[in-house]
């Protein structure tokens, strides 16, 4: 059973973005891309997602916020950093404010790097997320299976 | 009329199946609609097996305890219905079962569920006077509560029920949009704005939980249709056809319509209630309305 892979939810989240990945990020919800094609809905809420698309870096406010985010989703779960700032921090990660990319607070799973990230791009990165998304539960089955035993 | 148990155990198996279908084409349609492809047909199934997949977590453990309620509640409002007994029990069966998924709301103590849990409150009160004077309706006119006998007086000669009741009709319609949480009545939680008050009242369930509760939709989905079914079950087919029309209007008025405030949602269904419902009863009372009335079918 792969059914997670035919219906990841989503939750975006905008780090320190300059907006401009979040604008690609809804325009994949547009007729001309419609990920809904694939089952992908995006959600809005951390308990009902599957994965977590946030674009942009990682600042000294918002760290708890991303944490908490991240715990409150229900595994298995992945995550995707999208646009360059999100992967590495970009131009801004020298800047004192700025912690990084995603991968400094907590654990990403696929890197969309580009900027801003064309729509594609984040279509071909949620698409190598689900088979990650597909290996977790996988796992989470075969240690559940365990446990029972 | 077929054995009672037959109808109950079929909807019990078939309902859940039939109402993917129905969602699963709602989807479809209302993605052309808004010039898209669409998910799959079966995506409704791939979202609830999914939602079994994941790992179960909730706030309080109770509140799988109401969401279970909330299903087994709504699984009886529709066995008893299909196998054609007392319609008032039917009514009350289904806000027995609402007031479970509200309870389940407010025991997740978010703030964002417990608006969706009083809007909930508030969409049952708009909705059950409509309910309520339609079962009225349909004893006025064909002498009994009973789904089984209404059913029967129909076959028998007594003509369409909804030539009899012809504006209670255009009332549970109305409801129905409030019922099948359809804009501009998804008020406490919506399948399309998945960001309006985060989910509302579904906000806090996740994982199977959640997959419980899209269960009972799907459960609920076919109960709604089979009661507007009912006013045309002299002629099953036409029936259906009314059914698939019906449904049609409804991802059509979904799709062309803002998120209506709650004060308009309670106040329209009131007053659909009282004008349609009471004039249609006053006039059925008075022997105005006989079935042919209408100069239709």
């Amino acid at each position: 059973m792969a059914n997670i892979t035919k219906s990841p939810w989503i939750i975006h989240y905008d780090g320190s973005s300059c907006n401009g990945c979040d604008i690609e990020v809804l325009a994949c919800l547009t007729p001309l891309y419609d990920i809904e094609r694939f089952g992908i809905i995006n959600t809005g809420n951390p308990k009902h997602a599957d994965i977590f698309l946030i674009t942009g870096g990682i600042n000294h406010q918002n760290v708890e916020i991303v944490k908490n985010t991240y715990e409150q989703m229900v595994d298995p779960k992945v995550v995707v950093a999208v646009g360059i700032c999100a992967t590495s921090g970009g131009v801004f990660r020298e800047c004192y404010n700025i912690m990084g990319g995603v991968d400094t607070v907590i654990p990403v799973d696929v890197y969309v790097p580009g900027c801003a990230v064309r729509p594609e791009a984040i279509i071909d990165g949620v698409v190598q997320a689900l088979g990650i998304l597909e290996k977790k539960r996988a796992k989470l089955a075969a240690e559940q299976g365990g446990a029972k035993k | 009329m077929i054995n009672p148990f037959i109808g109950a155990i079929l909807f019990v198996i078939f309902a859940p199946v039939l109402g993917g279908l129905v969602a699963g084409i709602d989807r479809k349609v209302t993605a052309h609609m808004q010039g898209r492809v669409g998910p799959p047909i079966l995506q409704p199934f791939y979202d609830i097996f999914k939602l079994f997949e994941k790992e179960s977590a909730v706030v309080r453990p109770e509140i799988n305890f109401y969401i279970f309620c909330y299903l087994v509640f709504l699984v009886i409002t529709g066995a008893i219905f299909f196998a054609g007994e007392d319609i008032l029990l039917v009514i009350f069966a289904l806000t027995l079962a609402h007031v479970f998924i509200v309870i389940a709301a407010y025991a997740s103590s978010s703030p964002y569920a417990h608006v969706g849990a009083e809007r909930e409150l508030l969409m049952m009160m708009a909705v059950e006077p409509m309910l309520i004077l339609a079962a009225a309706g349909m004893y006025v006119a064909t002498g009994s509560f009973f789904v089984g006998e209404i059913i029967d007086f129909q076959l028998g000669g007594g003509g369409l029920l909804v030539t009899w009741i012809p504006l209670l009709f255009i009332g549970v319609v109305y409801i129905l949009t409030i019922k099948l949480r359809k804009s501009p009545f998804d008020i406490s939680t919506s399948h399309h704005a998945h960001q309006e008050l985060v989910k509302g009242l579904t906000t806090e369930f996740s994982g199977p939980t959640l997959g419980m509760y899209e269960i009972a939709h799907l459960y609920e989905l076919v109960f709604l249709l089979g009661f507007v079914w009912l006013f045309f079950a002299g002629s099953p087919l036409l029936g259906i056809v009314v059914v698939a029309v019906v449904y049609f209007l409804e991802i059509l008025i979904d799709n062309t319509n803002t998120r209506a405030k709650w004060q308009f949602a309670l106040r329209s269904a009131w007053l659909a209630a009282l004008v349609l419902g009471v004039i249609n009863l006053v006039a059925l009372v008075l022997g105005i309305i006989q079935p042919g009335t209408l100069g239709v079918l």
